[in-house]
């Protein structure tokens, strides 16, 4: 089942952030619910479809998005499916001996092995590095049947020191990173906060005053709750002039 | 979601500034609305929102037999009940302790602060009397839920009618309009609550706030009087930080009164 | 619902006969004023609210999340769970909290009227749970209930292949009639009440049916014919919620 999955994911992204394809072009997206027939004829079912009879399905509750080949689903709502190459912020939830069990925030855990580590690693105080309750960001680099395996070996990686943990559903998350990472640049600039978006819906927010960071928390919950906005850039943008008056 | 510790660590450092996540000073409130005559089978009730946090409250009544050592009162149950549809920190199965707690808490602010005029409620003196059910639903907690009861217990005895007793048939008939209301006290009691955080006093936490809080005193108040107190949670609290926390407490119960006063209206 | 003594059945239910009155003066296929709405309780990843005039049902979305007690898993797919409870104020005669075999049948009843349509192929060992609670009753319970569920997990994003809505039939004497309410359920003339809960897929086939009564099964073929045309309608008041994100409120006659 699980490896099914990671074959399906592999085809659907790339994992990178910057990569998603949603489109701007918003004027034509609506809201359609599950059981409801949105297309006909030669188009090919995306994600969140499914071909009954000729006529393609939603089975997914969320927008509709064409183009003159496909037609798909972009979900609202729902929890986080994990793909190769996502970053993920999750809490420390077991110790064992070789390495961390993770959490973050679906039905299966996440290991995270001492081998994935840069750094040396004390095998008999593992504590040391992370300890129970440690919120950490890492990368997903393999997902079989055990399970998520996480690594920290690449920049930006590892625990997390101070700041503050905003949640988000994982659905909003494209919306808060942006065409080519426009969205959360722009946060970053506005809020001088240095932030880290996890596919997962955890967002990491660190900043030199408390109120910038919450200035970036009330920006990145601003767009979760206007996702399905279209111009969301320039709301944005107003959203920052209003705030800073 | 469980707070993150260094969430913790945030809320903790502002607070140490005198500021709160959500812009509020320390003792102040969330926007309160409360709505009665929310279910129409009920006696009495009440939604109360308290930013995110909503409770719904029904008061229900029945005729049963007095307490030997009451026999011309009537009788007072509170239950709450922490829906699992209101958190995902609240599971489905035998009641945890803190909604037994806040049951308890609820029932003791209402009834040592004599709001529901008990000798009013006796049918015949050692054979009936009328029992009052209050029953307390948590619909969505984002903390305080604690004095979120309270104003909805209040709100909801204050909207309730004495249903129609039919003395001959020894039942209630429903089909009968009721018109009397329940015999309460002019002034309404408030269970009102402070929390303490570090060295830092503050009402009405959110689920964040109240996750760090180490102590809190709950008062139910009356008019100024005292009638009902709880101090919950591990930490201990200085006696000089007590007598603030009660001077505070009375302040604030003066405010909150007039505010659910004038929505009761 | 009380035991009577079971009056007779006429065997060839005659639709012209002289059709009863209904006691608010609906028409035979009329339901009461429904309310839909989603997003209520901000905590849940999915909810709604659905209401049947006085029957007022909520319903929240937890999942898919880990199942806990393990044993409980199941390593080819995700498991729905629902638990349904009547607040005890929402009825005439109060009702002690906690769960009854009332409610627990229920909750079953509404976890496979609802199965159907959701797919949890890709959540193994995890569990979704919808959590649904009577704030007002005036029968027919069960139905908005089921039908505050669906939105709710449509609303939380969890893939279904369709909609799932629900309705009552009742047969007041010998006429049948949409959506029944407790003065309905009570009735006691010429051939007393019949109560027919039903759900169906918005692709229109059966995944729920109860019955409590006396009819024939020629009449009850009619009856599941009447509710698949009600649930119709009740289906595109479900949807406009979801896609709105509004609160849709019928009209119906103001009583």
């Amino acid at each position: 089942m699980t490896e099914e999955r990671k074959n399906k994911d592999d085809g659907q992204a790339t994992g990178s952030p910057t990569s998603s394809k949603q489109s701007n072009d918003s004027s034509t997206r609506e809201i359609v619910i599950p059981g409801e027939v949105i297309g006909e004829g030669d188009l090919l079912p995306g994600e969140g479809t499914e071909k009954r009879d000729g006529k393609i399905v939603a089975v997914r509750y969320g927008l509709k998005e064409s183009d003159s080949k496909l037609i798909k689903v972009i979900p609202l709502s729902g929890v986080y499916q994990p793909r190769r190459g996502n970053i993920v912020i999750g809490k420390v939830e077991m110790l064992t001996f070789n390495g961390w069990v993770i959490d973050i925030g679906i039905g299966e855990n996440a290991f995270l092995s001492v081998a994935e580590v840069p750094r040396y690693v004390n095998k008999n105080d593992l504590g040391e590095v992370m300890d129970l309750g440690d919120m950490a960001v890492a990368k997903i680099w393999g997902i079989n049947a055990r399970g998520i395996d996480l690594s920290l070996k690449s920049r930006g990686l590892g625990k997390i020191e101070e700041g503050m943990i905003v949640e988000i559903n994982p659905s909003k998350v494209p919306r808060v990173i942006g065409k080519e990472g426009s969205m959360i640049s722009m946060i970053k600039e506005e809020t001088d906060c240095q932030i880290t978006v996890g596919h997962n819906g955890f967002v990491w927010i660190k900043g030199d005053e408390i109120e910038n960071e919450l200035l970036a928390k009330k920006a990145i919950e601003f767009i979760a709750r206007k996702s399905f906005v279209s111009g969301l850039t320039d709301e944005v943008k107003k959203f920052f002039e209003e705030e800073k008056k | 979601m469980i707070t993150p510790e260094i969430n913790k660590e945030r809320v903790m450092k502002y607070l140490q500034e005198g500021k709160r996540f959500d812009g509020r000073k320390l003792e102040e409130f969330r926007e309160l609305t409360i709505e009665t005559g929310i279910s129409k089978n009920a006696e009495g009730s009440a939604k109360v929102k308290l930013g995110n946090t909503e409770v719904y409250v029904g008061v229900k009544m029945a005729v049963g037999e007095p307490y030997p050592d009451s026999p011309d009162k009537g009788n007072l149950m509170v239950t709450a009940e922490f829906l699992p549809l209101s958190s995902d920190r609240f599971e489905s199965g035998p009641p945890q302790f803190p909604s037994i707690e806040l049951g308890r808490v609820t029932d003791r602010v209402l009834r040592e602060s004599h709001f529901i005029e008990f000798e009013k409620l006796c049918i015949k003196k050692g054979e009936k009397v009328w029992t009052v059910f209050v029953d307390i639903y948590t619909i969505n907690d984002d903390g305080n839920l604690l004095d979120a009861a309270g104003i909805g217990a209040v709100a909801a005895l204050k909207s309730a009618k004495i249903p129609f007793y039919d003395g001959k048939e020894g039942k209630i008939d429903y089909e009968k309009e009721s018109k009397e209301k329940l015999p309460l006290s002019k002034d309404i009691p408030l269970s009102l609550t402070a929390y303490k955080m570090g060295d830092k006093i503050i009402m009405d936490p959110t689920r964040e706030e109240e996750d760090i809080s180490d102590a809190r005193v709950t008062l139910g108040i009356k008019s100024g009087v005292v009638s009902s107190m709880q101090k919950g949670l591990n930490d201990k609290i200085n006696v000089e930080d007590l007598g603030k926390i009660f001077d505070l407490l009375e302040e604030k119960s003066k405010e909150i009164v007039l505010k659910i006063e004038k929505s009761l209206k | 619902m009380e035991v009577k003594s079971k009056p007779e059945v006429s065997s060839q239910p005659n639709k012209k006969q002289n059709s009863v009155e209904r006691p608010d003066g609906r028409k035979a296929d009329e339901t009461r004023p429904i309310v839909a709405e989603v997003g209520i309780i901000p905590n849940a990843d999915g909810s709604a609210k659905f209401a049947f005039g006085g029957t007022v049902a909520i319903a929240a979305v937890y999942g898919p999340k880990k199942m806990h007690p393990q044993h409980k898993q199941n390593p080819s797919k995700g498991v729905l769970r629902c638990d349904y409870s009547m607040m005890s104020f929402s009825v005439k005669d109060r009702i002690r909290p906690g769960p009854s075999r009332r409610s627990m049948e229920i909750s079953k009843i509404t976890e496979w009227a609802l199965q159907p349509a959701i797919d949890l192929e890709a959540y193994p060992n995890m569990v979704v749970d919808v959590h649904i609670n009577i704030l007002q009753a005036d029968a027919s319970t069960r139905c908005a209930g089921i039908n505050a569920a669906a939105m709710a997990l449509a609303h939380a994003g969890i893939p279904m292949k369709d909609m799932v809505t629900s309705v009552s039939i009742g047969k007041l004497d010998k006429e049948l009639v949409v959506d029944v309410n407790k003065a309905e359920e009570d009735w006691e003339e010429g051939e007393g009440a019949t109560d027919i809960a039903m759900s169906f897929t918005s692709a229109g086939e059966l995944t729920h049916m109860q019955l409590d009564g006396h009819i024939t099964t020629e009449q009850l073929k009619e009856a599941v014919k009447l509710g698949q045309k009600a649930v119709k309608e009740i289906y595109e008041i479900q949807k406009q919620a979801l896609k709105t994100g509004k609160k849709i409120e019928t009209g119906g006659k103001k009583k």
